[in-house]
């Protein structure tokens, strides 16, 4: 998995918790054309797995990559880059 | 394309042919199910209740269609307001003392007399759940269908113009069309 040099919407889905996160990221996917990227930001740790079994439940897209980073709150933030297929 | 033609074809041509093949058998469920999910809510419980509304979400999320069947305690999360018009002493009885809506809800644990849900509720804050309400609002965004069961509405004395102008009316025949044709069904 590797991080895309491109990315056509960002969606920041901090402090959200399930299901939310799931709920944004299918409305943000459906605005965009097929072959876009969407980064989504989270902070629920749960989104890692969450993502990666929805995203191949969805068909509607594919997970290019996961990482995890520090916020400037020191929370961990816990990024999902998808492409809308 | 038969796998007799596939057979019969030059290799790269028969690759394509293959996965394109694997592809359309992949795209079809094993049991031959829709991509849908038929909940049954029988449950009144405020935590039961907003699972089911989180699973209801999650399954829409993912491009599911969603059917939620409401039915017993569990038309209480669909009320919009009391009316106590046109009932029997009886009915009138189990409308005072049943829930009006999902804030009303009551928990299965911890009740308290109604405090339990005062005191999950802060605590859902505290962690930045969303409430309840929150989430079936989200759920009804994203399509998820909820009907209320009118035989039990018609025993429990719920009328029509209590509950939220978006539910639909129906019976088990609803239920089990849908659940059959489901690749989840839950019973909460």
């Amino acid at each position: 998995m590797q991080v895309p040099e491109t990315v056509d919407e960002v969606l920041d889905a901090s402090g959200l918790q399930c299901p939310l996160p799931l709920a944004k990221t299918a409305k943000a996917l459906n605005g965009l054309a097929a072959g876009n990227v969407l980064k989504v930001i989270a902070t629920d740790e749960g989104s890692v797995l969450d993502f990666r079994s929805w995203a191949q439940g969805s068909g509607k897209c594919e997970l290019l990559a996961q990482e995890i980073s520090a916020g400037s709150d020191g929370k961990k933030r816990y990024i999902h880059y998808l492409k809308r297929t | 394309m038969t796998a007799g033609e596939i057979a019969a074809a030059p290799a790269q041509e028969r690759i394509d042919q293959l996965e394109r093949r694997v592809a359309e058998l992949e795209s079809r469920s094993p049991q031959g199910a829709s991509n849908k999910a038929t909940i049954v809510v029988l449950s009144g419980d405020m935590e039961k209740v907003m699972s089911a509304y989180i699973i209801a979400t999650g399954a829409a999320s993912m491009g599911m269609d969603v059917t939620l069947f409401f039915t017993f305690w569990g038309l209480g999360a669909l009320k919009k307001q009391r009316s106590l018009k046109g009932k029997s002493l009886l009915q009138s009885m189990m409308t005072l003392m049943t829930p009006a809506g999902v804030r009303s809800l009551g928990t299965s644990k911890f009740n308290f007399g109604g405090l339990g849900p005062v005191m999950f509720g802060a605590m859902m804050r505290h962690s930045n759940v969303a409430s309840l309400e929150e989430i079936a609002a989200v759920a009804r965004d994203l399509g998820v269908r909820e009907v209320a069961c009118t035989m039990t509405m018609e025993v429990m004395g719920v009328s029509k113009d209590e509950l939220l102008p978006s539910v639909e009316f129906g019976g088990v025949g609803l239920f089990v069309g849908e659940a059959a044709d489901s690749k989840i069904q839950l019973y909460i």
